[in-house]
């Protein structure tokens, strides 16, 4: 904090640059102030930057086959159609089952609830015990995983697959939720331990005093200032699973296929016609998912939890 | 509803002589696209009618996508009751380590060595004396597609072969056509590699070179003419700005290329965007230079499975799978040609029947999935699409790489 | 901390280390496990199923002659760096202006995240149809009239590794930007206040106070970015497939199209192996030093 008080000899104090000192102040009373220019301006600019794709995917998803062999991917279409998304969703055929994505979908929300609670709970217990509770080994421990975090998927495929089938869980859901938490760990474990190493050590302590043990203070402390880091694992483990293909065509059967086996399959076809308005429809359908979930759990950002509780 | 329950059951018994009970059997494949799904139901639909069930598991993406799911199914002990590979080297592995099972006494009782034609295609599914997968389709890679209004238009007679087609590519250029297509994908270059090979070089060549792994050939001066020609259509594709090759095949389809090098399925695509064989459109098998089809193709092996009634379903399946009628019902769906010669298949269209003379005449060769390892092949790929896309590569160099690969190939 | 200071009786922080039972599976089992399981077959010449016929180092004497393998890590490093940094700032600069309690925050921060919803085969494939000379970027500004513009990363060898860079930063680093603000909104009210008091400019208290403080959330972050790094292969074959020729490969791609592809299981496995050789030699040291140290204050 040496920096606070030697900084503060070179600052030259305009009414504008007080405002943008002061994020958590009150807000801005001029609409179109310097700093809301600035701010909005470069957050728009972004937006449209990002928004690019997007627009090319829904463009081309309302398009028909033959204008888009025409080739300008940027031009709106000339003739709306819905057709595509409905074949994404109920008509593009998997092999023999024509029922677009719709199939898979139920199995998809079926894998994805368990392994999401689980890995973030799992992940989450881990972090608190290697912030708060160390004991010996658990940063070896620690380390080992991190350096697991980087091993690429595709090599383990052959150990997994063996281990599964000594443990008799091949083949079954249970199996498949226990990889998703596996792979979820290290990037998961990493993150709460991260987080709660920033929490405050007087909390800690005064729950301490009060007799609060292991699972008291995990409940009632730390659960619930960290809500935004469990949003950040949410949205990492909601895309990573629902948009997982590989594991869930892996360890699973037909009947347990998740929506992705689908929309590879509308996607990734070889051979015969791409289908490019239907392709874009499937993964704006299948992003669904993931996007109304952090549009939700977005809300969860609120700002001054921790600082609520620091005082409280 | 039980009552109901019990006539359907008896009703299902009483068409069904030969299955004692209905059972499921599921089958794992890669063929996903309208054309392909409309083939592989011609299969289901026959097997449903012997009174088990087809329960499909399709997985699109055939070499980096399905093929470690379905290792992964079989070695982890679960396996599927059948699945897809394309015949030649790729399922040879798990046939030595005993996990497919041996179908030769289907095979014999079917007398699958007089039906299947050419033989060669039961060959590769056979190992020590045994065999282990059913053919059910030829494809071959060696064509020629070429947009007949793209020359006509500019004055030129739609050529006829290769070197035709080589004369006429500046005036293409001239009315800014991309005189030849060609996607990026590594695959799509070999084939063109492999075709001009062919082509030029011809058939015995071609053998000698990829089955003999004959590296003294490889880098004799046959070869440096092909590799000449390699580096003349990479001249001619330098515009050819695509990756998929379905995107490649439009460009020809749209008349913005004049011709592209791809296989018999390349047909799907102009059928689709309604252009007529002959008319809009011209194949030339084997570059009309030397027409001779390579007998790649698609194989089902059956996994080993302890429950016996799935066991008795997949005999049931293979002989399905081969019989005549299934044969031409599958292959006319999938523009490819069927496995045994002696069906009527008076519904092919203008290609489909060239390929099926060539077929009859016997001009035909073993695909390179029948006679290197994947993993040689592979080396190939990469050579060649780092050939067609770094014009600094001279084919002295390429065609000395490829020497060393072939003296070092399996 | 409280227990790692006391006496080491193994009942103490007992709940601890039951809770982190399912850590220590995990890190024995899978991670050590596999990894040696992978090493050892690194040495066999296991084509399509693991085989123990032993050849030594031929694997790797293959892998590092192949011109593939070569170009492959050159690309990773040039990948990595640009984006490791890249995702950080502009990370970092847009959760910050999330910060300043502006309107429609909701919004903004769904539109930045999206693109991570999106799969990474179609993701490839759209940026591909916008970086396409014949009908992207390049012929739409060719159109309003400047004739000789040129923009075609993914067709031209030298930079096409940046073409796959712009598709992999659109997709990444909304994540990166959610990450920063959970951290920003963990700072505690007063530190503002205080640097608010002394006058301290915003990008001062930033650069000195901030980010100081979110030590935690930068290192997840490098450690989420930097893994998503090692690992990237669909953005590659859904964009480019690794070309022009192979200008494009990446090492994640290399083991994969050696295993499956090229049935070759000992050279995916020799070239996997020296990937997480590098990633032991990097990440080992430091994190001994991050947490294997005394803890810092």
């Amino acid at each position: 904090m040496g920096n606070v008080t030697r900084a503060s000899a070179d600052v030259q104090v305009s009414p504008v640059s007080q405002e943008m000192t002061g994020p958590r102040g009150p807000k801005p009373r001029t609409v179109l102030s310097r700093r809301n220019i600035m701010i909005y301006g470069t957050l728009i600019m972004v937006s449209l930057y990002y928004m690019l794709p997007l627009y090319v995917m829904i463009v081309t998803s309302l398009k028909g086959m033959p204008e888009i062999r025409l080739g300008n991917i940027f031009s709106p279409p000339v003739e709306i159609t819905f057709q595509p998304w409905v074949k994404a969703w109920a008509e593009a055929c998997t092999g023999l089952n024509c029922d677009g994505l719709s199939r898979g979908f139920f199995n998809s929300v079926r894998i994805l609830i368990p392994s999401v609670l689980l890995s973030i709970a799992i992940a989450s217990v881990n972090g608190y015990a290697l912030a708060n509770w160390r004991f010996k080994g658990s940063e070896t421990f620690f380390t080992i995983l991190i350096v697991g975090a980087f091993i690429p998927y595709q090599v383990m495929i052959y150990p997994i697959v063996i281990m599964l089938r000594e443990v008799g869980l091949y083949g079954s859901l249970t199996g498949l939720v226990i990889v998703h938490t596996i792979f979820g760990m290290p990037i998961l474990t990493l993150l709460f331990r991260n987080y709660f190493a920033s929490v405050p050590q007087e909390l800690f302590k005064a729950a301490r005093v009060d007799g609060a043990g292991f699972w008291g203070i995990y409940f009632r402390i730390m659960v619930p200032m960290s809500l935004p880091i469990f949003v950040v694992a949410m949205i990492l483990q909601v895309t990573g699973i629902w948009n997982d293909f590989l594991f869930g065509v892996i360890y699973t059967k037909p009947d347990l296929y998740p929506m992705t086996v689908q929309l590879n399959n509308i996607v990734n076809s070889t051979q015969g016609v791409k289908e490019y308005n239907v392709n874009m429809a499937a993964t704006i359908l299948t992003g669904l998912v993931p996007l109304t979930i952090y549009f939700i759990s977005g809300k969860l950002f609120v700002r001054g939890i921790a600082a609520g509780a620091v005082k409280g | 509803m039980k009552a109901l329950r019990v006539v359907f059951a008896a009703s299902t018994a009483l068409c069904a002589a030969t299955a004692a009970q209905a059972t499921d059997l599921e089958v794992t494949h890669w063929w996903t696209s309208g054309g392909e799904a409309a083939a592989v139901a011609e299969f289901a639909k026959a097997f449903d009618a012997t009174g088990n069930k087809w329960v499909d598991g399709a997985i699109a993406g055939s070499g980096g996508t399905a093929r470690p799911i379905m290792i992964s199914r079989i070695t982890g002990g679960d396996p599927m009751a059948a699945t897809q590979f394309n015949h030649g080297r790729q399922a040879e592995e798990l046939v030595e380590a005993g996990l497919m099972r041996d179908l030769t006494d289907i095979a014999e009782e079917g007398n699958w060595k007089e039906i299947v034609f050419p033989s060669s295609l039961l060959d590769s599914c056979t190992l020590d004396g045994r065999i282990y997968c059913v053919p059910v389709n030829i494809h071959s890679p060696q064509w020629l597609w070429l947009n007949n209004s793209a020359f006509e238009d500019n004055g030129l007679a739609v050529p006829t072969n290769w070197e035709e087609f080589v004369a006429a590519a500046p005036k293409l250029q001239e009315a800014g056509i991309v005189p030849l297509a060609m996607g990026q994908q590594p695959w799509q270059t070999t084939l063109a590699f492999q075709t001009l090979l062919t082509a030029l070089a011809g058939p015995e060549t071609y053998t000698k070179v990829f089955g003999d792994k004959d590296a003294e050939l490889a880098a004799g001066p046959e070869l440096t003419k092909v590799f000449q020609a390699a580096a003349t259509a990479r001249d001619l594709a330098k515009d050819s700005n695509v990756q998929a090759w379905n995107d490649a095949t439009n460009l020809v389809i749209t008349g913005k290329a004049g011709g592209q090098i791809m296989g018999d399925w390349a047909q799907g695509e102009f059928q689709v965007a309604d252009q007529v064989a002959g008319k809009d459109y011209t194949c030339l098998p084997g570059l009309g230079v030397n027409e001779v089809i390579q007998t790649g193709g698609d194989a089902f092996y059956f996994p080993k499975v302890g429950d016996e009634a799935i066991t008795k379903a997949q005999g049931e399946l293979a002989k399905v799978m081969i019989s005549p009628e299934t044969q031409v019902a599958f292959n006319l769906k999938k523009g490819s040609l069927p496995v045994r010669g002696d069906v009527d298949l008076s519904a092919a269209n203008d290609c489909m029947r060239k390929g099926l003379d060539i077929l009859a005449k016997g001009n035909i060769i073993p695909g390179t999935d029948q006679l290197m390892s994947a993993d040689s092949n592979q080396q190939v790929n990469d050579l060649f699409v780092e050939f067609f896309n770094n014009p600094e590569m001279s084919a002295e160099d390429a065609q000395a790489q490829f020497a060393s690969i072939i003296s070092s190939a399996d | 901390m409280a227990a790692a200071t006391g006496p080491a009786r193994w009942h103490r922080n007992l709940s601890a280390k039951i809770a982190a039972i399912p850590m220590i599976m995990t890190a024995l089992v899978v991670f050590i496990g596999g990894t040696a399981w992978t090493v050892l077959y690194s040495f066999t010449s296991s084509k399509l199923l693991p085989k123990e016929k032993f050849v030594g180092f031929a694997q790797y004497e293959r892998l590092w002659s192949s011109s593939k393998w070569l170009i492959s890590i050159e690309n990773l490093a040039i990948y990595g760096a640009f984006s490791l940094i890249f995702s950080l700032l502009i990370g970092f600069v847009l959760a910050a202006l999330l910060d300043q309690k502006i309107r429609f925050e909701d919004t903004f921060r769904t539109l930045l995240l999206y693109p991570f919803a999106l799969s990474f085969i179609v993701t490839g494939l759209a940026w591909q149809w916008i970086l396409n000379p014949d009908f992207g970027i390049q012929q739409v500004v060719r159109n309003l009239g400047w004739e000789n513009f040129s923009f075609d990363p993914l067709y031209n060898p030298d930079i096409v590794i940046y073409g796959i860079l712009i598709a992999g930063l659109w997709q990444g680093t909304g994540l990166i930007m959610c990450l920063m603000l959970a951290g920003l909104r963990g700072i505690d009210e007063d530190i503002w206040k205080a640097a608010k008091i002394d006058g301290i400019p915003m990008w001062k208290t930033y650069i000195f106070i901030i980010i100081p403080m979110m030590r935690g959330i930068f290192i997840t972050a490098i450690v989420l970015i930097a893994s998503g790094i090692i690992k990237v292969y669909d953005l590659v074959v859904a964009q480019t497939g690794g070309g022009p020729g192979i200008a494009s490969e990446v090492p994640a791609k290399y083991v994969y199209d050696a295993m499956f592809l090229s049935q070759n299981l000992g050279q995916g496995f020799a070239a996997s192996t020296m990937m997480l050789l590098t990633v032991i030699v990097i990440v080992v040291p430091w994190a001994y030093l991050e947490f294997g140290g005394k803890r810092r204050g």
